[in-house]
């Protein structure tokens, strides 16, 4: 039992960071816009949630443009992928265990 | 009461992953009337067709006035203007009464995976039109949508992909029974339709 829940990651403890990361796991990449759609937040709520991801290194960042005006564009690293893969194994495993 | 939590995540993770790659307001409703519409429209062919001096199964020598080769294919026509009308139709109320927008980057990528098997099959049915061989166009409608609704099956209802195998099997048998191709049709695309729609509308509109 004390294994599975070291498993239980702290950044993915929040409805938000949840989201994103369930959206990047079956998406190559979203952008600002769609996430925000999705998860229903506003700018600044998304904006603090994308960084605590992207500080653990489980999501990266890219700015471009699209024509003139600025997309940024969020993608699943490989780290992030396996540690959300934990994540949900360990769900998993403490719904079975009651 | 934490394993509350954990089930609500497990939830809510999986209905990201949906909602962000697969367009959900897909209508069932819409697949029944289009299988009624297609069954109507081949009644109607089979009008045109199976005249007195055409009998059943008489394929190879089933002649065709232009006319009559005018009339079926404003048939397949209406047929399919009103299966795809009826279609975006429901699926727009379906998406409204969801609260899901009907535009996005899910729909888009349906209309895209689903067009490109189609669109393929459709430009070679037509060179085969023109080369004037008609045998292998109803097997080949029925192959080619099948395999439209398999590549499409990713991006939405998971059901499509049934229904997909199943017409390109019956493409298959009809391509070996040649002479019945108006017959596969109606089953393929009336019959199927009429099934699996009915299937998807109880699973998930009913309520």
């Amino acid at each position: 039992m004390k294994n599975i829940i070291q498993n239980i990651n702290k950044a993915f403890d929040h409805r938000i960071r949840l989201g994103i990361m369930s959206i990047l796991m079956v998406n190559e990449s979203a952008d600002f816009n769609m996430l925000k759609e999705l998860l229903g937040v506003t700018d600044g709520n998304l904006a603090s949630h994308t960084k605590a991801l992207e500080s653990e290194n489980y999501i990266s960042i890219e700015k471009q443009f699209i024509g003139k005006k600025p997309n940024t564009r969020y993608i699943a690293t490989k780290e992030g992928k396996k540690a959300f893969k934990e994540h949900i194994d360990a769900l998993e495993k403490l719904i079975q265990k009651s | 009461m934490e394993t509350n939590k954990y089930l609500n995540d497990i939830t809510e993770i999986k209905n990201m992953m949906n909602r962000s790659s697969r367009f959900l307001s897909l209508s069932g409703l819409s697949g029944i009337l289009a299988g009624v519409y297609c069954l109507i429209g081949a009644w109607l062919a089979y009008q045109t067709i199976y005249t007195d001096s055409n009998n059943v199964g008489s394929y190879k020598n089933l002649v065709l006035t232009e006319d009559a080769m005018k009339r079926l294919f404003a048939i397949a026509f209406i047929v399919i203007l009103f299966s795809l009308l009826t279609g975006i139709i429901l699926s727009i109320k379906k998406a409204k009464k969801e609260n899901e927008k009907i535009w996005d980057a899910s729909s888009k990528r349906l209309i895209i995976n689903f067009a490109i098997p189609l669109a393929t099959g459709g430009f070679f049915i037509l060179f085969l039109i023109e080369k004037e061989i008609y045998g292998y166009v109803a097997p080949l409608t029925l192959i080619f949508y099948g395999l439209a609704c398999v590549n499409a099956s990713k991006y939405t209802l998971g059901d499509v992909r049934y229904l997909g195998i199943t017409l390109i099997i019956i493409g298959l048998a009809s391509s070996y029974f040649i002479a019945y191709g108006l017959f596969f049709w109606a089953l393929g695309f009336g019959i199927c339709h009429i099934f699996y729609g009915s299937m998807m509308y109880f699973k998930y509109e009913k309520n």
